[in-house]
């Protein structure tokens, strides 16, 4: 993990150096001089060696300082805490969602192999992989939005139950594209299961097939999907900046392409860092949870 | 023998969407950035078959044009991290070592990264536009490639066959051309078909923050984009693109699924 973490740290320093135009530019516009921009990049200390603005880079990230925005002066940490509620509701929501669609629909599917249930579920991946992100959610606008208004159509409303009322149509679009994927490593890996011996076993001591379905394949079915939601958390993470944009909702994504509208580099910074670290943590807790569900998994 | 009929209609649809592509210029009887302020929104008719947009651009057009864009794009941005990432796949595979092991942390480096976090910076930085996006498409891309065929690598370097390769004193390059290469390729080429439509999907979600392809040049992205504020009187403008995404992702997916078939056979 810390060499990763150390990758990222480089990474996310070389993307700021290499963004062309001078942050000077940016802040003083047309009435920038020789002068005044050499007292602009003193005071962001891009005048030093280039090490030891990494060294300060890092040394600030350790202790959650991300510098300032350019235009309204607030910390980035700061303008992240603000935005991460929405991003984290978005993405709770999504997953809950793709839980409930995916779970009855692989149990569906799982139950006969082969059958016409199973055939439709199987084609669920096979179309459902291919949606962009925006259009299904702009087809959601459109359907629960538009035609039945049973939803808003965009915005984060101002106090928990209209927050939930919100997010539902975003996090459904996030759940629609994630539980393809769900649904494909569960199927596959309830099937494997239900030829194994102990479940067998379990037929031979008479226990009730939807018993040995929900306590026997299903509960082993899921540690094995667990590891699947963690290899797909990152892209799952980054599909928020889209569901954000489609459904102006101000979470840390939406956060980032504003800022890179105004070239506010600081905050384009926070944000890739602050992603990619929750990324990396997340992983963590996945692999923990698998332990935690998996005997035979040691954690190194 | 079973046929593998998923590879052929696969392969039909792909064909038929990459032929209107290719014969844009004849299918449509429009420029697809040509504006008619006297004629904008307007219903679909036997002039224009899907309506116009809110410029008086014929959708229709558009929507094929942007087939040439898309699909040229997605197609390109797979190629060039295929070939990277193969390469460092079997070269890191076989010789292992220190090389190895700082590919393999940067590796992993890139996969935490968010894709689309990623790719947006990226394209901040090279400044929107086609190139810009393939350059960020492969800058992340290469890596599953090289992680599949890396793996790969790992096992069939301890097969007999290469084993007596390496004793009648081939050279390396020889070996993991002739004899590695064609054995761990197929996982590769099967995922890449797949990448292809997340490259896709990436240049259709750059286009809609406006971060892909510059107005007015017709793409997929950009005209669900333009088509959102008028979701009320014209459905279909955002609509159809994306439709013909998921075609494209059924296509290759039903590619993909014959080439597996194929491949076990």
């Amino acid at each position: 993990m810390i060499p990763v973490l150390f990758g990222i740290s480089i990474i996310v320093f070389t993307i700021v150096h290499l963004i062309p135009g001078e942050p000077s530019d940016v802040l003083l516009g047309q009435h920038s001089t020789p002068a005044k921009v050499k007292i602009i990049n003193h005071k962001l200390g891009i005048d030093r060696p280039i090490w030891i603005q990494y060294f300060h880079f890092v040394w600030d990230a350790l202790h959650f300082s991300l510098g300032t925005s350019f235009f309204s002066k607030v910390p980035v940490a700061t303008l992240i805490a603000g935005r991460l509620p929405a991003t984290v509701m978005l993405l709770t929501g999504g997953l809950i969602l793709s839980i409930i669609i995916a779970l009855p629909l692989s149990i569906l599917a799982a139950s006969k192999r082969g059958g016409i249930r199973d055939q439709i579920v199987r084609a669920i991946p096979v179309v459902g992989l291919g949606m962009p992100q925006v259009w299904v959610g702009i087809m959601l606008i459109l359907l629960f939005g538009l035609h039945f208004r049973i939803f808003p159509v965009s915005g984060f409303g101002d106090n928990f139950p209209q927050h939930l009322r919100a997010i539902f149509l975003p996090s459904l679009s996030i759940a629609i594209l994630l539980s393809p994927i769900l649904i494909r490593s569960l199927r596959t890996s309830m099937l494997e299961i239900m030829d194994s011996d102990f479940i067998l076993t379990a037929k031979a001591k008479g226990i009730k097939q939807s018993r040995i379905t929900i306590v026997h394949v299903l509960r082993n079915a899921v540690i094995a999907s667990v590891t699947v939601l963690g290899i797909n958390i990152a892209y799952l993470v980054g599909s928020t900046v889209i569901v954000e944009r489609v459904f102006v909702i101000p979470g840390s994504g939406s956060l980032m392409i504003d800022a890179i509208a105004r070239r506010d580099y600081p905050i384009v910074q926070g944000v890739t860092l602050f992603f990619a670290i929750a990324v990396v943590l997340v992983n963590l807790i996945t692999d923990l949870i698998h332990a935690a569900l998996d005997p035979r998994v040691v954690i190194k | 023998m079973k046929k593998n009929n998923t590879l052929y209609i696969g392969i039909g649809i792909l064909s038929t969407l990459i032929l209107a592509a290719v014969f844009a210029p004849l299918i449509t009887r429009f420029d697809p950035v040509e504006q008619d302020l006297m004629d904008t929104l307007a219903n679909p008719t036997w002039t224009h078959w899907l309506g116009t947009d809110a410029f008086g651009r014929d959708v229709f057009s558009r929507l094929i044009f942007g087939a040439r864009l898309d699909l040229t794009i997605g197609i390109v941005a797979v190629a060039l991290p295929f070939i990277i990432g193969v390469s460092l796949g079997l070269i890191t595979g076989w010789f292992g070592g220190r090389f190895d092991a700082i590919i393999m942390r940067i590796v992993d480096t890139v996969i935490a990264f968010p894709f689309y976090v990623l790719a947006i910076a990226l394209v901040f930085i090279f400044g929107p536009g086609i190139k810009s996006i393939i350059i960020a498409i492969s800058l992340v891309g290469w890596v599953a490639y090289c992680r599949i065929v890396r793996a790969n690598v790992l096992v069939a370097k301890e097969q007999d066959y290469v084993h007596a390769a390496k004793l009648t004193g081939l050279p390396v390059s020889r070996i993991l051309r002739r004899h590695i290469l064609p054995n761990v390729i197929s996982q590769a080429i099967v995922f890449s078909m797949s990448d292809i439509v997340l490259s896709i999907l990436a240049i259709v979600s750059l286009g809609y923050l406006g971060l892909g392809v510059p107005v007015p040049t017709a793409e997929w992205g950009s005209m669900i984009q333009e088509g959102q504020p008028y979701l009320l009187q014209q459905w279909w403008i955002p609509t159809i693109p994306g439709f013909m995404v998921v075609i494209v992702g059924f296509s290759l997916s039903l590619i993909g699924d014959g080439l597996v078939k194929r491949l076990e056979r």
